[in-house]
């Protein structure tokens, strides 16, 4: 293994590590999203959703989520030094950007395998819109965990960091919604799931996750400098 | 020296204008469809594209600024952001006054670029809080360059979902300026254009200028080893 | 200009005047308030430029002053 896919595999392993052993903000966020699907119920005066509404509900409240326990993850980090560590190891910055979208992308998934199960058993008539809705929700995550990290690297830095995080990936998220929500809309429909322009919203979803991943990897370096 | 040029710079820009506004209102002709409403489309767009170009071009300078180190990209960056955000003001502004000409309201959701429009100002709005949130001046020269890359990676990306988001719901209602304009229009609009894209350049410059003088101030000052001015510390960036 | 006709009749021209003007002012207006900032600042620079120059002319006066103290005093 070249050092720097060592440095990768390791600082993985250690991200993941700590979010198991502290286990702090993903049942934190998990119970968020519940309670969110509680409060959309009674705001919208609906006990089940297909469609767009669905879709809508999902995905705000899964957004939500992320961006917040996204944030947490990187505070938390801060707050333990671990920057610092990294920082004074000799190895590829890129590597490190890699690592941490990793962990975020590991981080969402497990948060979604918990949060949509539940959505499916409060709105859902019918479990059919869901095995689909996985190819959407790996997609959406690896953008969200691009973007994360990225925004969430230096938001960490700076005086208002519980706000500043989700205030810039709020905005840079609305692609990925729309995708993501147009790609689903269709799943969850009443009659049982639809295709409709599938392929084309996961293409987008695809371009958007490959786009910010290559900013990641180009400009970690520059994050880092210190 | 920011300042060279700036004189010839404003005459054009002066010249453009006021050549767009004549063609607008005495060559143009009428549109069939929208009438005179349809006059506010020479302001609008061209407004619209110089801003999104203007976004770019910022992105443009951060990568010059990360690569060089040299910390004047980062003011090129930082002013050409700000003034795209000051023009996007008069986008959507704008945009409202036509679409409550138009269709009654003062803003409607099936105008694509007009929305999408909307989601990149709101984007660059947080450049300003993201920015002087960080306190360390190279840090915060830093990120906000990989802010600036970030979402200049992000305006086409958004235009091309929100426009997928839109088709697949209704029917454009309304065809902007793509194809089919005809000839007196097009030469319009491409005046209204080369207007606005040179009033920008100007006032970007004449920022530039006004940040230069600022900073040789300021070099001034230190090399005085004078007291400092009564004024409140400045976070935005600086040009020396 | 290819124009599906959806969407609410052309208005009559007065008062269609009053919406393109509206957007004419919206713009001017914005580009007099840049104006009005930047004069703000130049009138900053003016004035610091100005107790500069006050403040080097001064200093340039007690160094003149200076040595011929020094030359006088026994």
């Amino acid at each position: 293994m070249t050092p720097s896919r060592k440095a990768f595999v390791a600082i993985l392993a250690k991200d993941l590590r700590s979010e198991l052993r502290t286990l702090q903000s993903l049942p934190a966020m998990a119970l968020f999203a519940v309670t969110t699907f509680v409060i959309f119920r009674f705001g919208l005066d609906r006990t089940s959703l297909s469609g767009d509404l669905a879709a809508g509900v999902l995905w705000a409240t899964l957004l939500f989520a992320a961006i917040l326990g996204i944030n947490r993850l990187f505070v938390a980090e801060r707050e333990e030094g671990g920057f610092d560590a990294i920082r004074l190891a000799p190895i590829d910055r890129t590597a490190l950007f890699a690592a941490k979208a990793s962990a975020l992308l590991v981080y969402l998934l497990v948060l979604e395998l918990i949060v949509v199960p539940v959505f499916a058993l409060f709105f859902l008539d019918s479990a059919a819109g869901l095995a689909p809705l996985a190819a959407v929700l790996v997609l959406a995550d690896l953008g969200l965990a691009a973007t994360g990290t990225l925004i969430s690297s230096m938001a960490v830095h700076s005086r208002a960091r519980d706000l500043l995080g989700p205030l810039v990936l709020l905005p840079l998220s609305v692609p990925l919604t729309i995708a993501a929500a147009g790609a689903s809309e269709p799943l969850l429909a009443l009659g049982g799931p639809g295709y409709d322009g599938f392929g084309g919203w996961l293409a987008v979803l695809a371009l958007y996750d490959l786009i910010f991943l290559l900013v990641g990897y180009a400009v970690f370096d520059f994050l880092l400098e210190d | 020296m920011y300042g060279t040029g700036l004189r010839p710079l404003s005459i054009a820009t002066v010249v453009l204008i006021a050549a767009a506004l004549s063609l607008t209102f005495f060559y143009a002709p009428l549109d069939a469809d929208q009438g005179f409403v349809q006059k506010i489309f020479y302001l609008h767009v061209p407004l619209a594209i110089v801003a999104l170009l203007g976004f770019v071009a910022g992105g443009a300078f951060a990568i010059a600024h990360l690569r060089s180190g040299d910390r004047k990209w980062d003011a090129y960056s930082y002013v050409a952001i700000h003034m795209s955000v000051i023009f996007g003001v008069a986008v959507l502004v704008t945009g409202g006054i036509w679409a409550k000409a138009s269709w009654g309201h003062w803003w409607v959701w099936d105008e694509p670029t007009l929305v999408s429009f909307l989601i990149v100002f709101l984007m660059y709005a947080t450049y300003y809080p993201f920015r002087y949130a960080i306190e360390d001046r190279d840090r915060q020269a830093r990120y906000a360059s990989v802010f600036a890359i970030t979402a200049g990676a992000f305006v086409p990306l958004n235009f091309m979902a929100v426009r997928m988001a839109e088709s697949l719901v209704h029917p454009r209602t309304f065809a902007t300026a793509e194809g089919g304009l005809p000839g007196e229009m097009m030469f319009t609009f491409l005046v209204s254009l080369a207007a606005m894209a040179l009033l920008w350049v100007t006032l970007v410059k004449l920022e530039l200028t006004a940040k230069s003088a600022s900073g040789q101030l300021k070099r001034l000052r230190r090399a005085l080893d004078a007291p400092a001015p009564g004024g409140s510390s400045r976070v935005a960036p600086e040009v020396s | 200009m290819d124009l599906l006709p959806i969407g609410a009749p052309a208005l009559p021209l007065d008062e269609a005047g009053k919406y393109v003007a509206g957007a004419y002012v919206v713009f001017l207006v914005l580009l007099l308030v840049y104006v009005a900032i930047m004069a703000v600042k130049l009138q900053r620079i003016e004035r610091e430029l100005r107790e500069l120059a006050t403040f080097a002319e001064a200093r340039a006066n007690a160094e003149e002053a200076a040595p011929q103290e020094e030359v006088s005093a026994p």
